[in-house]
Parts: C-alpha cells; structure tokens; sequence
C-alpha cells in the first residue's frame, strides 16, 4: 500500500497543487492573490500534463542519427532505441501555458481597472460599495418617480 | 438557396471552406486594431462575418450532399493522427450557421450603439476584440481535434472578458463582472483540459473520432471515468448550466448593449454544443456511469435551472438582469432535452437552442435600442415606451411572447418538441415543470409588458424617438423570423433532427 503511494508522488504533489491553488482562488478576498491561485491551478495542469508523457528511462525525443538528414550525435544510438519520452503533452503545455499568460495579463489589467475606478482590490469592499451605488441609485429613481407624479 | 450558393461559389471556396471560415476574421483581427477609423473596422468587421456565413452555407449545403454526412479538412495536408483535423456534420454545421447568421446580424446593428457606448479612439479595437471572439466560436464548433477544442474555447473566452470589461464607461461594475467571469471561465476550461487529459492518458490520442471509436474498448476504465466528470464540469461552467451560472446575469447586465446580445445568442449555446458532442459523439449514452449521469445529474439540475432561475428572474428591477436569469432558465430546457438521452430529446433541445438564439437576440437588440435613446434599463424606464418608441417595442413584445411560448411563435414550438420527446419517455411530471416555468415566464415578462404598453411614462424629457434604422431592421428580421418558425418549423426543426441523428452516429464523426 504503501509503495503504491509512493510510487505515484508526483500524481499527489499535483493534487496537492491543485487544491491549493482552487483553494487560493476561492477563498482569498484580494483579487491579485486570486489570479495567482488561478496560475498555480493551471501551472499543476501543466504538470500534470508533462507526468503523463514521461517514460521511465527515457530521454529527450532528439533523432540520434548522424546519417540521416538532420540527425544528431550519433554516439549513444544503440542503448536509445524506444526509450524516449512522449513529447506530444510537452508541446500541448507550451500552449496552454501561452494561453495562462493570456489570461493572466488580462487578469492584471482588469485588476488595474477596477482599482483606479473603485480605489481597492479587496473583492469585499467592492461588493461594499456596488451595493451602496445600488441603493443610492434606487433611491434616487424613487425620489425622481415621486416628483414627476406631483 | 444553399445549392444556389453552392454553385456559384468558386472552387478554393469550395475546397477550403472549413479554414476560411475561422482564419478570415482571425486574421482580419489584428488588421482592425491598427486601423485608424472605427467606421471603416466596423466595415471590415460586416466583410467577415458575412463572409463567414457563406462559408457555413456551403458547409450546410456540402454535409447535405455528402454520403456519410461529414466535411473533413486536414489542416496544413497532416493526415488524422498527427495534423488537426476540421471535422463538420450535420451538427456542427448547424451551429455554424447559427453564429455567423448571428454574427452577421449583431454586426450590423452594432454600429449605433458601439458608437455610443464605446470612447472613439477605442472602436477599432473593440471590433477586432469581437471578431476573434467570432473566430473562436467558430472554431470550437468546427475543429475534430480535442485540445483544440481548449484553445479556441479559450481564444473566444478571452476576448470575452475584454468585451465585457468594455461596459465600464457606461457603469463600472462591468469590471468586477468581466473579473470574476475571467476566473469562472479560466476554471472552466481548465477543468476540461485536466478532463481531456484523463483521455489522452487512456486512448493515446486527441482525435474526437479517434477518441469515440477507443471508448468502447476501455468500459470501466477509471480514468476515462473521471476525464468525463471534468468535461462535465468544464463544458457545463462554460454553458452556464445550473448552479454554474454564477458568472452569467452580472457578465450580461452590465457589458455593453451589443455584447450582450451577441454573447447570450453564441456563447454558452457553443459550449453547450461542445457539451452535446461529448455526451452523445465521444461518449455514448449506452455507458451506465452516463445514464447515471442524464437521470441523477442532467436531469435534476435542468429543472433546478428552470424553477429557480425564472423564480429569480421575476423579482429583478433590471430588464438586461432579467433576461439573464431567464437565459440561465432557457439553458435549463436544453438540459432537459439532452438529459432525455434519445434522439428526440437531443433534437428538441437543439430546436430550443436555435430558437432561443432568435430570442434573446430580438430582446436584447431592443434593450440595446431603448439604452441607446434612454441610457436606462431598469422596468421603471420602459414604462410608457409603448408609445414613444412602438417599433422597437413590438419586436420587443413578439420576442417576448415567443419567450413565454405563445401558440404561432417559435418559442411555442420548441416546447411542444420538447414535450412530445417527454412523453415519449412516460416522464409527463417533467412537462409539469415545464408548464410551470412557463407560467413564471409569464409572470416576467408581462411585469416588463405590462410597463411598456400600459403605464404612463415616467420620465416627462422622454419624447418620441424610435430606435435608429440599422438596429431595427436586425431587430425586425429576427422578430419576424419567431413569427415565421412558429408557423412553418420545417428548416430549424429539420436542422435540429439531422444535428441530432449525427450527434448520435458513430460513422458520422
């Protein structure tokens, strides 16, 4: 059992990431901190991602083989035949880490945003202060109503 | 008409169809942002989605014509299992044409209102910003491929959030709105990333097809299990289904006019699509842990959908917060359908999604018209508008009434689908749920009815104005069209039967 776990670290220290960072996302009421859960979630994506296509034993997937058109090194070839990782999930993450950066720049910048027009970060506080805009608002429609019917 | 369009389209759009229709506005977006006039990008922007709904016409007309129903494009000449493929049927082909013929109305009307809502200097960005969001959607309904599914979806995501973010000049808690749909909607599509991992690890491929032909082998497998649960998940916070919706009435009620419309006309009716092509394609719903999953999951929570969301919808004081909890209700009815699990049900809550699409497009452009001449959108400021502006408001009221499901309009038919494919299945206590959201449906709309056509208005300044030329007539032609697919169901209902009949063909993907 516990050689079964043990085995698998690497799938727990993902979870772990993983939960840690929803849980950041969730719970923190500063919207920076929020956006860096966010991050983290998608960063043990990423690890996740790249477990998966690792083989135990292998290399990088490089040709070695100096005859062949763009081959190289050709000194180890015997001892590597099969024996490297499966580089499809490496080049999946280089993607989906550009759309992590995407989406974290326009994070920031409507963090930005929302600070010059509220003058806060903390989620609360600017759900303090729509609510107020809101009431404001209805009360001053139900004073305008009352003055028209007069 | 579509075989009109077929023959007299040239041979390269023949051929490349299925790339045109996403690369054109994608490539036209960066083009937008550094032209120097707003006009002209909005032009640009008329050019390519046009052009879009050309392409999807030839793609409707070419999988009609085609013996096993299905387009395929091999991207860049790479054969299936290295290259990514596009892949249109019956069902994505009917999307397609949704969104473009969408895209094509929503781009015409939104001149007036982006004009008034938006500073200048930021038009031609705004336009390109939408038109990768029309290239993304277009790409989550057209690609085979499963990781590129992730990647359009998120191409269309991000330009959301930007679009919606662009309401703060009107009133800034659009900015907290587009924060916390950028946090939902990055959850989500990372939920059905971590989802379609669980796949790989267990097919070794990211083909859709190949994927659907590998699934039947690996019954019981865990993780195929598990890598369903997170598309769930995923596609569901992205469809806004029930209770996942927490991003949606906010996004909606404070984006500017236009977004709203387009993005409540496409957006979750993409990801739902993306959601159907999983329940019914990739998996298959003879797998007991997905028949668990249509009568303890689906089921439940399209009803929830329904009862709670309309419930929420009658006590909003806000017009666009209303029509945003009953668009969360709306997508509650597609979940029914689905959740039936049989090609009748997955065809009448197709039905609904095209219907619903004219729907809510037709109210929101009138809302958008009465933002446009009375910056206001609360129930109080339509009082009275009956009478100062009764061009827009009848679209408004045939659009409404279509919503509530009166007999003549396409809101009464899809219902009637739907009720038909729950009585098939013996389950008549779920129409009473339906029947009973349709009272509340009702009760909503005729509260803002109610407002427009017999109250006095309010506000003394209000004068007559109608809303301007080039959003009425959008507005008339997608209000005529729920007069028009009330009568005759014959296209849409067709186009939903085919779309489902090819969810459910194995050989058809």
């Amino acid at each position: 059992m516990l050689l079964f776990i043990l085995e698998r670290a690497n799938y727990w220290a993902i979870i772990g990431l993983m939960m840690i960072g929803l849980y950041i996302t969730f719970a923190s009421g500063n919207l920076i901190k929020r956006l860096v859960g966010l991050s983290l979630f998608q960063t043990s994506i990423c690890l996740f991602y790249v477990t998966l296509g690792i083989v135990a034993g292998g290399t990088a997937p490089i040709l070695m083989d100096p005859d062949k058109p763009g081959g190289h090194g050709g000194d180890r070839v015997a001892d590597l035949a099969n024996a490297y990782s499966n580089p499809l999930p490496h080049v999946l993450m280089l993607t989906a880490i550009v759309v992590g950066v995407a989406t974290l720049s326009v994070g920031l910048a409507l963090i930005v945003r929302i600070r010059e027009a509220y003058g806060t970060i903390e989620a609360d506080e600017v759900r303090e202060i729509d609510m107020e805009t809101a009431i404001a608002q209805e009360a001053e429609q139900a004073k305008a109503e009352k003055e028209a019917l007069a | 008409m579509i075989e009109a369009i077929l023959d007299m389209a040239p041979r390269w759009a023949l051929l490349h169809a299925p790339a045109l229709l996403i690369m054109v506005p994608l490539f036209l977006a960066p083009l937008l942002a550094i032209l120097p006039s707003g006009r002209l990008s909005w032009l640009i922007s008329i050019f390519a989605t046009v052009f879009a709904l050309f392409c999807a016409m030839i793609l409707v007309g070419q999988v009609q014509a085609s013996p096993v129903g299905v387009v395929g494009y091999d991207v860049g000449n790479w054969p299936v299992p290295i290259g990514i493929t596009l892949r249109v049927d019956a069902l994505n082909s009917m999307i397609l044409l949704l969104v473009a013929a969408i895209g094509v109305l929503a781009t015409i009307f939104s001149w007036p209102t982006v004009k008034a809502e938006i500073p200048e200097r930021k038009h031609p960005l705004f336009y390109s910003a939408f038109l990768v969001c029309f290239a993304g959607l277009s790409g989550v309904a057209i690609t085979g491929d499963a990781f590129n599914l992730f990647v359009f979806l998120e191409i269309s995501s991000i330009s959301t959030y930007v679009l919606v973010a662009l309401g703060a000049g009107r009133d800034r808690r659009a900015l907290p709105a587009a924060f916390n749909y950028l946090i939902m909607g990055t959850l989500g599509a990372s939920f059905y990333i971590i989802g379609v991992g669980f796949l790989y690890s267990a097919t070794g491929t990211l083909n859709i097809a190949q994927i659907a032909e590998m699934l039947p082998e690996l019954a019981g497998n865990r993780s195929v299990e598990a890598g369903f649960a997170f598309i769930i998940v995923g596609l569901g916070l992205k469809a806004a289904v029930w209770p996942l919706h927490q991003w949606l009435p906010n996004a909606y009620a404070y984006s500017p006019s236009f977004v709203t419309m387009f993005l409540s006309a496409t957006a979750t009716k993409v990801a739902l699509y993306a959601l159907i092509r999983y329940l019914f394609t990739v998996f298959r719903p003879e797998f007991a842990f997905e028949q668990a999953t249509f009568t303890y999951l689906l089921m439940p929570l399209g009803l929830a959908a329904m009862i709670t969301c309309s419930f929420q919808a009658v006590f909003q004081t806000d017009v666009r917060r209303t029509l945003a909890y009953s668009s969360v209700a709306q997508v509650g009815y597609m979940i029914l359908g689905v959740s039936v699990g049989t090609v009748a049900g997955v065809s009448a809550g197709l039905f609904h999604l095209l219907n619903h699409a004219m729907i809510k497009g037709a109210l929101f452009m009138a809302v958008a018209g009465v933002v446009l001449t009375f910056q206001g959108t609360t129930i109080r400021d339509f009082a009275g508008l009956g009478r100062t502006a009764p061009w827009t408001m009848t679209g408004f009221a045939i659009a409404g009434l279509s919503l509530i499901g009166v007999p003549l309009t396409a809101g009464f038919q899809s219902k009637l689908q739907l009720g038909y494919a729950l009585f098939d299945q013996g389950m008549w206590w779920a129409v009473v749920f339906v029947v009973f959201s349709s009272f509340l449906a009702v009760i909503y709309m005729g509260r803002i009815l109610e407002a427009i056509f017999f109250r006095p208005p309010i506000n003394p300044r209000k004068s007559r104005k109608e809303a301007p030329i080039l959003l009425l007539v959008p507005l008339w032609i997608l209000a005529l069209a729920n007069i028009y697919f009330g009568i005759t169901t014959e296209l849409p209902l067709g186009l939903a039967r085919d779309a489902a009949a090819a969810a459910f063909g194995l050989e058809a993907f």
